[in-house]
């Protein structure tokens, strides 16, 4: 259960930085590392103690596999993330180079 | 090589590297694509590491050498070709039934050749995986990146 | 499994790291640094696919991410209300934490999971789809149709990231071959 615990700390070290910090590059490796938990917790719930990994082997009679659905479903979700992730990126961007800085609340002030 | 194309790109140390590794890394991202039903693997990483090999081509080389080995119409066309396969392999599975029924021949399994329809659906998603990322690569390195203040100076 | 908490700590050094750090580089090199950690837990857990896959897109992250900051520098300030601020977001993260380790407790232990799906993929598997690798055969063959819409979610993504960064209304020379950046 503590290792649920950690995982859910390191979650909320992402929504630390998602809702405090100013900079956009911050913002964005927030939103980064609060996937990273999620992926990280789903893969948790999955393991199996002494478990093997689900791939058969020729010789070998495996019983005692790991779940292997929530592994299906991350490696979806990996690939969702870094879809998101470069599309925060172009938007980032682009509001430097209209703004040239990285600051949110200097973004407001100029917004005028 | 000339002065002149000595000025793009990276320093000769991390030319020759790139030169040396990239068939290598390139090697590595077909054996991860086509065994993906037979070992770990699979499409996406395949298609990435496929799509990582040019991008390190890029890098060392700047992008007029990366673009003439693999211009952008190219990789669109295999990004709409991966797509199409993915729908005509999900739509033939029509024909025994159902929506991405599996309906090649099995195989013996732990073979290259095995598990019907599931090696030619990693070709499709590593095709629009590997595709789609370039693309989204040079459209990142095409972006003249400056703030607007410094340009109208 | 001390190896597992072990670069669970070290995962969560690397993030506060990653988000403290003055310097953008240093920051996003952090980061990597992190998903690096997040692979060899994924090794540690069994699912050596996860591990791949994470590997490779975060090499393909930290790639893009330092092209973004590579040119800027970090502008860092400090104005107005930074106790305040604190207090709120740290406030709400210790309510959020509270309640999620209330609700932890419906789920199972660690280490024996409830497979009531998966039992039925890992029992036939290799009989119905021929494939020795349970999660291809299920992120392609019982759900593939995950697969498509994951496929369409990268496309958007594509056409997303094309109309952000294309141009249009300059009338500049040497930029009009970014105009043929759509499909």
């Amino acid at each position: 259960m503590a290792i649920y615990l950690l995982c859910l700390s390191f979650f909320s070290v992402g929504l630390y930085g998602i809702l405090r910090k100013r900079n956009i590059i911050k913002i964005i490796i927030g939103v980064i590392i609060a996937e990273y938990a999620v992926n990280l917790f789903f893969i948790l719930i999955a393991y199996r103690i002494e478990g093997r990994a689900p791939i058969y082997s020729p010789n070998a009679e495996i019983t005692n596999m790991v779940d292997a659905l929530p592994q299906a479903v991350v490696l979806t979700s990996i690939v969702i993330g870094l879809a998101t992730t470069v599309i925060l990126i172009a938007l980032a961007m682009r509001i430097f180079e209209k703004y040239g800085t990285f600051d949110i609340t200097k973004i407001r002030d100029l917004r005028g | 090589m000339s002065s002149k194309e000595r000025q793009t790109g990276m320093s000769v140390i991390v030319r020759t590297t790139a030169r040396l590794t990239v068939g290598f890394i390139l090697l590595y991202g077909i054996y991860i694509l086509s065994h993906g039903h037979v070992s770990p693997g699979g499409g996406f990483a395949g298609g990435v590491i496929i799509a990582l090999s040019f991008i390190n081509l890029m890098l060392a080389y700047g992008k007029d050498t990366a673009l003439s080995k693999l211009p952008k119409a190219v990789t669109s066309f295999f990004e709409n070709l991966g797509a199409l396969i993915l729908l005509s392999i999900a739509l033939l599975g029509f024909t025994g039934g159902y929506f991405f029924l599996n309906f090649i021949a099995k195989g013996e399994p732990f073979h290259l050749f095995s598990a019907g329809t599931i090696p030619l659906l990693n070709l499709a998603i590593s095709l629009k995986v590997g595709a789609g990322i370039f693309a989204i690569f040079v459209a990142f390195v095409l972006l003249k990146y400056e703030p607007e203040k410094n340009k109208k100076e | 499994m001390v190896e597992l908490y072990i670069l669970l700590i070290f995962m969560i050094i690397g993030a506060v790291i990653a988000l403290e750090a003055k310097d953008l580089l240093s920051s996003v090199v952090a980061l990597g640094a992190v998903g690096l950690g997040l692979s060899m837990t994924f090794i540690i857990l069994k699912a050596p696919d996860v591990a791949i896959t994470q590997l490779v897109v975060e090499t393909l992250a930290l790639i893009i991410l330092i092209r973004a900051t590579l040119k800027t520098d970090l502008p860092f300030s400090i104005s107005g209300r930074w106790f305040f601020n604190t207090i709120v977001v740290v406030s709400f993260v210790a309510t959020f934490l509270t309640v999620a380790a209330k609700c932890l407790k419906d789920l199972p232990v660690f280490g024996s999971p409830l497979m009531r799906v998966s039992a039925t993929y890992i029992k036939e598997g290799l009989l119905q789809t021929g494939a020795t690798n349970v999660v291809a055969s299920i992120i392609l063959d019982y759900r593939a149709f995950d697969t498509l819409c994951e496929a369409t979610v990268l496309f958007t993504a594509v056409v997303g990231v094309m109309s952000i960064v294309r141009r249009t209304g300059r009338k500049k020379e040497n930029q009009v071959i970014e105009e043929n950046d759509e499909q």
